[in-house]
This record gives C-alpha cells, structure tokens and sequence, in this order.
C-alpha cells in the first residue's frame, strides 16, 4: 500500500465515523442538527480528498476534471434550490426524488463499472463482481424508477388510488422472475452488453409496476422502503469499487431504512406484505356496507367550540394532514398561545403515522415555533384524553378511528388510534363528511360526544383563535 | 487503484463482507434510538448518507474513457450531487425548527 493509499483508508474511516455519529445524534432534538451537520462535513471531507488523490494529484486525473466542473455545480444547485424551497407539507415527496436520484447515481455507477469491463472477448468477469454489480445496478434502478412513482403519488401528479389491473401481480412476478434469470446468465453464461441493457430495462419496470399498486397514503412506506433500498445499492457499488465509505455508508442506510419502514408498518398494525400487496385503500366492499347507517352528526359554532376549550382543564390537539393541507399550523400555535395564556393546558398527540410520514407533523408544527415538548407520541398521551376537557382534532381522521379497536371487518382493524373518543368534549374540524387518505368512514363523528366544526382548517382555527379572545 | 478493480480479490472480498454485517448491525442499534418525532429528518439524514454514492460515480469519472462512460459518469456525479447536497441541506432545515418551550420546563 503507497502512503496515500493508507491516507484514503483513514480519511474513508473518518467519513464512515462520522455518517454513525450523524444517525446516533439524532436520537434527540437537542443534539439532532449538530449530527446531521457533522456527517455533512464528513461528507465533505471524503468528497474533498477523493477530488484531490484522484484528479488533481493523480498523472492524467485532470483530463476528465470538466465532468465534475460541470456536474457537481448543477447538482449542488438543484439540490440546495429544491431543498430551499420545498414547503414543509411536501418534505415525503422531495425525499423521494432525492432518495430517487441517488438510487440512480448508484444504478449508472455499477453499469458504468459492467460496461468498462464487458463486452470484449476475454473469459468471464468474477462472479462476485458481478453478482455486486447487477445488484447494485437492479436495486438503484428500482429504487429510481419507484421513487418517481411515489413523488408522483404524493404529489397528486399521478392517481394516489391503488393502480391495479388483472394479473397485475403477475406481470411483477414475472418482471422479477426475467431480472433473476437474466443475472444468472450474466453471471455465468456471457457478460453480454444488449442483455445487461435488457436487465436494466425490466429493473426500471419493476419499479414502476411495484409501486403503482399501492395506495397513496402508503407512500411513505414505500419511500422509507426504497430510501433502504438505495442504502444497499450503494453498498454493493462499495463491494464493485471495493470502497469502505461507500460501503459503510450504504450499509447503514440500507439497515436503518429498513428498522424504518418496519416501525412504520407496526405503528399502523400492518405487514409489511400487506402495504406492498394489499391495494390498501381501494373501496372495500364490508366497511362501506357498516356506515351506509344515518351518520347522525352534530355541528357546533366556533364560539361554542372556543368557550368549551377557553374554560377547560386541559385540551388535547390532534393534528392531521388536513391541518397541513389548509397551512393552519400557525393559527393553531396561536390558539396554543391564547389557551396557555387562560391557564389551559395545551398538549399535542402526535400518532406515529399522522401526516404523510412519521413525524411528519413534529416538523411542521415546529416550523410554527410549537416548543416540541408540548408534543407527545401515542403511548405517552392516549391515557391522558380521559382527563381531557376537550380534544381537539384537526385534518386527522384515520388515526381517531375507533373502529380500529372494535369493528373486525374494517381494513384498520387493530392499528393501534388515539383515544380522542375518551376526552369529555371531542371538536373534529373537517371540511367536508368525505372519508380519510385511506377511504375509510369514522364512526367517531357520529359519536354523542363529538361535535364537528366544518371549513377549511385554517378558517376554522382562526376563528376558534378570535372565539378565545372574546371568551 | 483503479486498473483490476474488478478483479476483487477473495481477501478484500471478505473483509468488506466482516465491515458489511457490522455495519448493518450498528445501523440498526442507531436508529432504533431514534424517537419517533424525529423520524422524518432522520429519513432525509440517511438519505442524505447514502448520497456518498457521489464519490462512487467519481471514481468512475477520474478513469472514464469514451463518449458512453463519460455520460454515464457525468449522470453519476449530477444524481450523487443532487442527492448528497439537497439531503444534508432540507434536513438542516428541518433541526434547525425544533426548539423547547422557552421557559424550559418539560
């Protein structure tokens, strides 16, 4: 090993300390900037010394510098822009394309490396080379082509509906099957150009086929899912270059996606299976048959509402994506304020899957400056809505649903709610009586302890906000 | 370095197989810790992590050669860059947002 060979190595441990100090620091909002900020500089160290070593120092490096010259500069530049200005709501879509560009650095990486050393007339390449390089290139593929789908899906661009057609599991399997065949003849039959383009093709269906069945309120499953998937084929593309940064990097990505997307699927009390293959969402016939009943729901003014929550104990909000969607979360804040202001105690029950990706709405809220420890997860808060004056629930639906705990038949059976139907005074601001993300009726409204408020959130909250004033 | 990579000697081949499981293993113990309210900044951290990718389509461009490899090269590094900078950059902004209730009490 020359000096700068052992160089490299240390520089490429530091880069990899640094990416599990990052994940290990965000186990607390105190520390959580500082990591994130920590694994960057990381980053950009690793970035830096391999520019050097590999351009700059190396005899000839600097003849295809101009590709970085120009590439690095547009990506920085699309990434920083798109970073800068997504709106908060719209964070799961742009993980997904940033997850998805990734995914596609990593599939051109190890085609680049096939096609460099394919093609000629020599003997076979090594089969571990090749196993790394088609599962890097199969995965990132995946992973870019179902990350489009799901920012499509989440940003309404393409139908959020469980795309489904006879025989549609099938053609995926079918898909799947052509990928495995295929690889096993690049590996041990020919290293042939056309059949790896051909690999790579039925690699960027699978993605789309997979994800177009799945419905739109599980996307952040699938971006958590393909976020891990990235994390693999990153790794692989580690085992091809034999490059510990990329390898570890990848690695704990891959590893921490997946826990991820496991954590996620427990809080909705679902198999992973069944968010990839059940078509979650579609119109189910049993449910629908159990709510046609007259939905007896009663209204109650802003004021009425205002004074119930002004001379309470304690008001439990429940924030939804609805919230989200009208931009209410700094009126909300302002209620908080004004109530905490009355003496009322104002605490917020964030489920884990509220919004359109676990704590999702923590961020949102505190992009409305709510102090995060007034924020409380499921298991902390749900027995306390017992000792609630009023709940309070804003653009929430499926996760108040209390025919999750009771009604066998229904598709959210035993996903763990909130106990909103246990507080003395239960206030649903909604816009409409139209079912959840999921498509799912909630007997919650027709309760005789809820009363709902109709409007766009925002208008709602502000006038509960004035309805405090006065009270 | 560059020439024979792929030549991938068993030896090297094994030892990024011991660093593979391990980290898998330190990966998963990291994020368990990880409480829920966090999960979407820590979504777009580790997305961010795996935009090292970018060193990988750099390799690939110190040694590229012809007009195919230099595409995909050039693909490699806009992609890993994009990935790399948006990630760190909108996770910032997400941390940068959490704060306590100003009094301090919890």
């Amino acid at each position: 090993m020359t000096t700068l060979e052992i160089v490299t190595f240390f520089v490429y441990l530091a880069g990899s300390v640094t990416f599990i100090l990052g994940l290990k620091f965000l186990a607390s909002p105190v520390s959580a900037r500082r990591g994130n900020r920590l694994a960057a500089t990381g980053m950009a160290i690793v970035v830096g010394w391999v520019f050097m070593t590999e351009f700059l120092l190396r005899d000839g490096g600097l003849s295809t510098v101009w590709i970085l010259a120009v590439g690095i500069p547009i990506g920085s530049l699309v990434g920083a822009v798109g970073a800068r200005r997504v709106p908060m709501t719209a964070m799961p879509q742009m993980v997904a394309i940033f997850n998805g560009a990734g995914g596609g650095a990593a599939a051109v990486v190890a085609s680049a490396e096939f096609l460099r050393d394919a093609g000629g007339s020599g003997p076979l390449l090594p089969a571990t080379f090749m196993i790394a390089t088609l599962l890097g290139a199969v995965i990132g593929s995946v992973s870019l082509t179902g990350s489009i789908i799901a920012f499509g899906k989440l940003q309404g661009i393409v139908s959020g509906r469980p795309v489904t057609y006879p025989g549609d599991k099938i053609v995926t399997g079918a898909l799947l099957a052509g990928i495995l065949v295929l690889g096993v003849v690049l590996t041990v039959v020919t290293n042939s150009v056309p059949l790896f383009l051909l690999f790579l093709g039925l690699a960027l269906v699978l993605g789309v086929a997979a994800v177009m069945p799945i419905g739109g309120a599980d996307m952040p499953v699938v971006v958590s899912l393909l976020n891990s998937y990235t994390g693999i084929a990153v790794a692989a593309t580690g085992f091809v270059l034999n490059n510990y940064a990329l390898l570890v990097a990848g690695t704990l990505v891959g590893a921490s996606g997946g826990i991820l997307t496991q954590l996620m699927c427990r809080a909705m009390n679902r198999s992973l299976f069944n968010v990839l293959f059940g078509a979650f969402g579609t119109a189910g016939g049993t449910m629908v048959a159990g709510a046609t009943g007259d939905l007896n729901v009663r209204e109650i003014t802003a004021e009425d509402a205002a004074v119930l929550m002004a001379y309470g104990r304690k008001v439990i909000i429940v924030p939804g994506y609805g919230m989200a969607v009208a931009q209410a979360q700094q009126s909300v804040r302002e209620l908080m304020d004004l109530l905490v202001a009355k003496g009322v105690d104002v605490e917020f029950a964030i489920h884990p899957v509220a919004g359109r990706m676990p704590g999702h709405m923590n961020v949102l809220l505190a992009e409305a400056n709510v102090p995060y420890d007034r924020l409380k997860e499921m298991d902390e808060i749900n027995d306390d809505f017992q000792n609630a004056t009023v709940a309070l629930v804003i653009g929430a639906n499926d996760v108040t649903n209390p025919a999750a705990r009771t009604d066998t038949s229904s598709p959210i059976y035993g996903m763990p709610i909130l106990n909103v139907d246990q507080a003395e005074h239960v206030i649903v601001l909604k816009r409409s009586m139209a079912a959840g993300f999921a498509g799912i009726d909630n007997p919650l409204y027709s309760d005789p302890r809820t009363t709902m408020l109709f409007g766009d959130a925002k208008k709602s909250v502000e006038a509960l906000v004035s309805g405090v004033k006065a009270a | 370095m560059n020439e024979a990579v792929h030549t991938l000697p068993t030896e090297a081949l094994l030892q990024a197989l011991f660093i593979f499981v391990l980290t898998a293993f330190v990966g998963y113990e990291v994020v368990s810790k990880v409480p829920t309210m966090l999960h979407t900044p820590l979504m777009s951290g580790a997305n961010a992590v795996h935009g090292v990718i970018v060193v990988g389509a750099m390799l690939v461009a110190a040694s590229a050669e012809g007009p195919l490899r230099i595409v995909l090269a050039l693909l490699g590094v806009i992609l890993g860059t994009i990935n790399v900078v948006g990630g760190f950059v909108v996770t910032d902004r997400m941390l940068e947002m959490f704060k306590r209730r100003p009094d301090g009490k919890s």
